[in-house]
């Protein structure tokens, strides 16, 4: 597991729901061929409302003129971040896009475990809110071992919550690899 | 010390005498369910992770259910139907209802309960947020992604935090005209979106007792809206006679100890409800109708694993009989056993179909349809800055398919009296009538 993830922000408020990470509508490519799994970086967060996307300034788009990954590789977000439909391609085309860390104040429960298991990025709490602390396009850090975020932009630190016991299937990379260290699947 | 049902049913499955909640325990799973959305990334992951020839755990206990993008043009999404057919090939799965075959279903939730895979005490996940609704018949389930399915398709087991339990109970009766629908919006907007978070939501009382199976699916269907984990309706009477019909498979029932712990609990007197509304853009933006009746909108859809039953039908047609709908109106039975029920079901001699189609109303194939938005050429999918009232579960922007779109959540009743004047109106003008 890396020990600090460098990156810029993208800020989001609360109750982000997976219909906006994801319209249902493009649910239909394929996740595992290399070339059409690039349409959910495409579309990672196309969803949210012109006014909601890029806080605190809105209407930033998270991927710019068609491409597939994003300059924002971390999202702070509010309260029940990622509410919703259980699909898994919400946190899926957030990876796809190139997104390494969420921060939210809390998430919603299917969307926190399938970042989890899936090891598609690492879903951090923050102690506080932090949607009127960073801006998008600040320049952050979180320091694994310490517990925090940094923005670089405003000098400021703030304390994340401890990862608690997921923190082994996270170390491990994902569900299965957690499940052959502890011998609950024969390693491949 | 005592356990809640939700606590019980864990428990029995990890083998232990006692849980607590909190505790983070492997379960062994009954049902697996999956649909033509995620069944196709599930059974990737299943394949890349136990390998190309790995058969799943245990073949009668995964069913498969194709019902979000099943009647469309789109190339991507047929092809994922394409999917699970050779899946189901490959693993010679039993439990597999195709679409284009006398044997396809519609709307899973609906199609496992009528199928008889809804059964009290047991474990069931599928790969779909609303799979709450199954605890309508006093088991456990809940909705997971495709990772989770694969990993649960490979070994019959995942590992579960077990709930703290939230208790509503509602005493006496319900209005004629208050449906489960609109007691499910009243508790959500009581507790917000995010209210019940990691939570199981436990319904009690007589009044609740006294609901049909299909009025008790609703309740636990939207437990995923307040953010719960699970809802959950101990087994009775209703709730067997509608099993036996459906499966000899055996059942276990369970009961909350009478010293069972409570995260939190709240009795509500059932007959002081009322017809309400979640306004746009979330299903805790709850509004009395009667607050509401300037609300103009330009179409009405009823439909969907929430509000897409018969009962919800038969509440539709009351009040649709002999008029004629002012706006667009959308009827999508949620299964085929729906759709051939609304011919059977008859009110004054005339059956609901034949009501539907004088007032002036359109019938769509059984399956999620414009619950969801999905394909551009979806039955009822709404269009530009529409506003529409529907029986669907989700108001967030564009989820029925239009980011501009705005969607009032409201019941059966509700939503049929609205459609016959244009504005929110409270269905009670036409029922006392
Ligand atoms: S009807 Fe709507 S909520 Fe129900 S399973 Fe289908 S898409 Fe999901």
């Amino acid at each position: 597991m890396k020990k600090v993830i460098e990156g810029i922000a993208y800020v989001l408020g609360n109750d982000v729901d997976t219909d906006q990470i994801i319209p249902a509508e493009h649910l239909v490519y394929s996740l595992s061929d290399p070339e059409e799994r690039k349409n959910y970086g495409k579309f990672a967060l196309s969803g949210v409302p012109g006014e909601q996307a890029g806080l605190p300034d809105g209407n930033t788009p998270f991927t710019e003129n068609e491409q597939c990954e994003s300059k924002y590789s971390i999202i702070i977000g509010g309260r029940n971040f990622g509410c919703g439909s259980s699909r898994e391609h919400a946190p899926a085309c957030m990876e796809i896009a190139g997104v390494q860390a969420v921060v939210a104040e809390s998430y919603a429960r299917i969307f926190y475990r399938n970042s989890v298991d899936g090891g598609f990025f690492i879903p951090f709490e923050s102690a506080k809110l932090l949607t009127a602390e960073v801006k998008t396009g600040d320049s952050l850090t979180i320091d694994l071992q310490a517990n925090t975020l940094t923005n670089q932009s405003s000098g400021k630190t703030y304390e994340l919550k401890s990862l608690g016991e997921v923190i082994d299937i996270i170390e491990a990379g994902d569900i299965f690899e957690y499940a052959r260290k502890t011998g609950m699947i024969p390693s491949a | 010390m005592g356990m809640t049902i939700t606590e019980k049913i864990l428990a029995a499955h990890a083998g232990k005498e006692q849980v607590q909640p909190g505790d983070n325990i492997w379960v062994d799973v009954d049902v697996l369910m999956t649909h033509d959305v995620c069944g196709p990334g599930t059974f990737s992951i299943f394949k890349k992770q136990f390998g190309e020839n790995a058969k799943v755990w245990d073949r009668d206990k995964v069913v498969i259910i194709p019902d979000h993008f099943v009647f469309t043009k789109d190339i991507h999404a047929n092809r994922n139907i394409e999917i699970l057919r050779q899946f189901v090939k490959e693993q010679s799965l039993p439990h597999y209802f195709d679409v284009g075959t006398d044997n396809y279903k519609g709307v899973c939730h609906l199609a496992l309960a009528q199928e008889g895979f809804n059964r009290p005490g047991d474990v069931l996940f599928g790969t779909d947020s609303h799979t709450s609704t199954s605890g309508a018949f006093g088991m456990f389930s809940t909705g997971i992604g495709n990772t989770d399915a694969a990993f649960i398709l490979g070994t019959g087991k995942i590992w579960v935090k077990v709930p703290e339990s939230m208790c509503f109970e509602f005493t006496g009766t319900f209005p004629e005209h208050v449906m489960a629908k609109d007691v499910i919006l009243s508790v959500i907007g009581d507790i917000g979106v995010d209210g019940a978070t990691y939570r199981a939501m436990e319904w009690r009382g007589d009044a609740v007792m006294k609901l049909s199976m299909e009025e008790r699916m609703t309740l636990c269907n939207m437990a995923i809206e307040a953010g719960g984990k699970n809802g959950i309706i101990e087994a009775d009477d209703v709730t067997l006679d509608y099993v036996k019909q459906r499966t000899d498979a055996p059942y276990k029932v369970y009961h909350s100890d009478d010293d069972a712990k409570y995260f939190f609990k709240k009795t509500y007197n059932a007959s002081e409800m009322e017809p309400v509304v979640a306004k746009p853009h979330s299903p805790d933006n709850k509004a009395k109708v009667s607050e509401c009746v300037d609300v103009k909108h330009d179409r009405a859809y009823i439909g969907s694993c929430t509000g897409g039953k018969i009962t919800d039908f038969i509440a539709a047609a009351r009040l649709l009989k002999g008029k004629k709908v002012k706006i667009d109106t959308f009827i999508v039975p949620a299964t085929r056993e729906v759709e051939q029920d609304l011919y059977k079901e008859k009110i004054g001699g005339e059956s609901l179909m034949d009501i539907f189609k004088s007032s002036g109303a359109y019938l769509g194939e059984p399956s999620c349809a414009a619950c969801l938005g999905g394909p551009k050429d979806t039955f009822g999918r709404a269009t530009d800055n529409q506003v529409v009232i529907s029986t669907t579960n989700r108001n967030f922007p564009g989820r029925m398919g239009s980011k501009q779109s705005q969607v009032y959540l409201a019941s059966p009743y509700t939503a049929a009296a609205s459609a016959l004047t244009g504005h929110i109106t409270n269905p009670a003008e036409f029922i006392n009538n």
